[in-house]
């Protein structure tokens, strides 16, 4: 068997430092594996939050060499190995201890904007009819496991820390989910200007590149968001076509 | 204690523990757009003295070839200064132009293509990572503290992208007319052939990556179709959408094939017109 070197960080909320764990791996483990094995031989109190270890529950978020990944996901043959392979809790949450972090932040954020209103049913019995095309768009955002390594990669939240302005790429693929449904009445464009902030995006589609479900966060969710903004805000000449344009 | 206030320490610029080569990207991309910059800001003050005209292959023009080839930096020519360039859509340049102001058709506008890539989303996330470093790369520390992203002036200005489409659109129109009279040859009768040159294929390959990146831009996207929810209920948006869709799906291979070959297409017909290369004529009718 091949030896691995850990370098995980341990602390908590006042502080901490990484310290290097050396184990063995076999074919086929996943950084998670390792965690669990140091957990369960070198340190004992270690501490990792983690449940289906099948990339489908988000919780094992943490960033391996630097870069925001589902350790669950992240097999140790795409990574290398050769030297200290260093794990991180995620740095736009507060850390609770070693790599858990405090993401409650992201379920105030979702409180905050506005539900599915949908239009009136359209049977007696008080069941809608869509269009498949139609929902298509909408699907993608669906497989969100909210893992939140776009809110830990994006460096709104990260590096200028304006959580209380903005919502982040999770909430605008949230917002776009319902504010793209073809059932879907509510109102939510203003909202996305002001208290949601989608002006502070800047597009570096790092959120995209993250995304362990692989979905097209920037072009999919938030420039359409950002053109729908546009439409309202900003266009002189879409106030004119607003008038005459088909509705749907 | 507020939650940002508890938040592991800012890093300093650059500090990541990335392991991987993060700093190629935004450095090719730094390299990338430098070049074209200044070559395109080069090129348009070359050869528009009254002396010479280097980004029109034909007229008198001894190794024109009966060709007919405007560079699409240049095009539509507005004014023109020297006798030796096409005839321009206003004629030759007013004499209230003062002497000491250097003047080039291209200035007049070059504006309107270099306005649409500015504003465009992806060259937007390019070069705020690679000349303004906001970020540097993802997930590597940033030199300012301060941010303002596209909500406040002057970034909020992005917003008129969809505005510099529809003068895109334009352009596309016009440089496939270019593309168009670049296949037709004068011979020495001053009779018109149909034919297909090196330079021809050069210029219709122009049009086509051009056209591709134009109509795959995301504001176009929208407004196609991407601003209905229920697209299934107007067809044509439906359609529209899809294809709009599928180019932009490589928005940033077509945006960086496009901005190539147009510098390529410049230095090409430069090159014929000083006649340091000469273009092959493949056939004539």
């Amino acid at each position: 068997m091949k030896s691995v070197t850990f370098r995980i960080w341990r602390g908590d909320v006042t502080g901490g430092k990484l310290v290097d764990y050396t184990t063995e791996f076999s074919e086929g483990m996943v950084v998670l594996d390792i965690v669990h094995k140091i957990q369960a031989t070198q340190a004992n109190d270690l501490a990792c939050r983690w449940n289906c270890k099948a990339g489908k529950c988000g919780s094992c978020s943490a960033e391996i060499n630097g870069v925001p990944r589902l350790m669950c996901m992240t097999r140790l043959d795409m990574i290398p190995v050769e030297k200290p392979v260093t794990i991180e809790p995620m740095r736009a949450f507060p850390s609770i201890r070693d790599l858990v972090t405090d993401v409650s932040w992201n379920f105030l954020v979702k409180k905050k904007i506005k539900k599915f209103k949908p239009r009136a049913p359209d049977a007696a019995d008080g069941t809608w009819r869509m269009q498949q095309e139609d929902i298509d768009r909408v699907q993608e955002f669906r497989k969100c496991i909210e893992c939140f390594l776009c809110q830990d990669v994006c460096h709104v939240l990260r590096d200028h820390r304006k959580h209380d302005e903005f919502i982040g790429p999770r909430f605008l693929v949230y917002t776009a989910a319902l504010e793209m449904h073809p059932l879907d009445t509510e109102d939510r464009i203003e909202e996305l200007k002001q208290a949601h902030g989608i002006g502070y995006c800047n597009i570096t589609k790092c959120c995209t590149k993250v995304c362990p479900e692989n979905i097209t966060i920037t072009d999919n969710a938030i420039i359409p968001l950002k053109e729908r903004v546009v439409d309202e805000f900003y266009d002189p000449l879409g106030w004119l076509w607003k008038i005459i344009r088909p509705k749907g | 204690m507020t939650y940002t206030s508890v938040l592991a320490k800012q890093r300093r610029f650059g500090e990541t523990t990335r392991t991987d080569a993060w700093w190629i990207q935004p450095l090719l991309v730094f390299l990338g757009f430098s070049a074209f910059i200044a070559y395109s800001t080069w090129a348009a003050l070359q050869g528009t003295d009254t002396v010479h005209c280097y980004y029109w292959l034909g007229g008198y023009n001894p190794n024109a070839n009966g060709a007919n080839y405007l560079s699409p930096f240049f095009s539509p020519e507005l004014f023109s200064v020297s006798p030796d360039a096409p005839p321009a859509v206003f004629g030759t340049l007013p004499a209230i132009w003062p002497g000491w102001l250097p003047f080039s058709p291209a200035f007049l506008m070059m504006w309107v293509p270099a306005g649409f890539r500015f504003t465009c989303y992806y060259y937007r996330g390019a070069y705020y990572k690679a000349f303004w470093a906001d970020p540097i790369n993802c997930a590597v520390g940033e030199p300012r503290k301060t941010y303002l992203g596209e909500r406040y002036f002057p970034l909020i200005i992005q917003n008129i992208h969809r505005y510099f489409f529809y003068l895109a659109v334009v352009f596309i129109f016009i440089l496939a007319w270019d593309a168009w009279d670049a296949l037709w040859f004068v011979d020495a009768a001053g009779k018109q052939h149909f034919g297909i040159a090196v330079g021809s294929l050069v210029l219709i390959v122009n049009v086509y990556l051009l056209g591709g990146y134009t109509f795959g831009c995301h504001s176009f996207r929208h407004l196609i179709g991407g601003f209905l929810d229920s697209k299934s209920k107007v067809p044509v948006c439906a359609k529209g959408y899809s294809c709009v869709s599928c180019l932009n799906h490589r928005h940033m291979l077509w945006a960086w094939m496009s901005l190539f070959w147009v510098g390529f297409t410049d230095i090409y017909i430069r090159l014929c017109a000083m006649g340091v290369w000469h273009d092959f004529r493949i056939f004539t009718f």
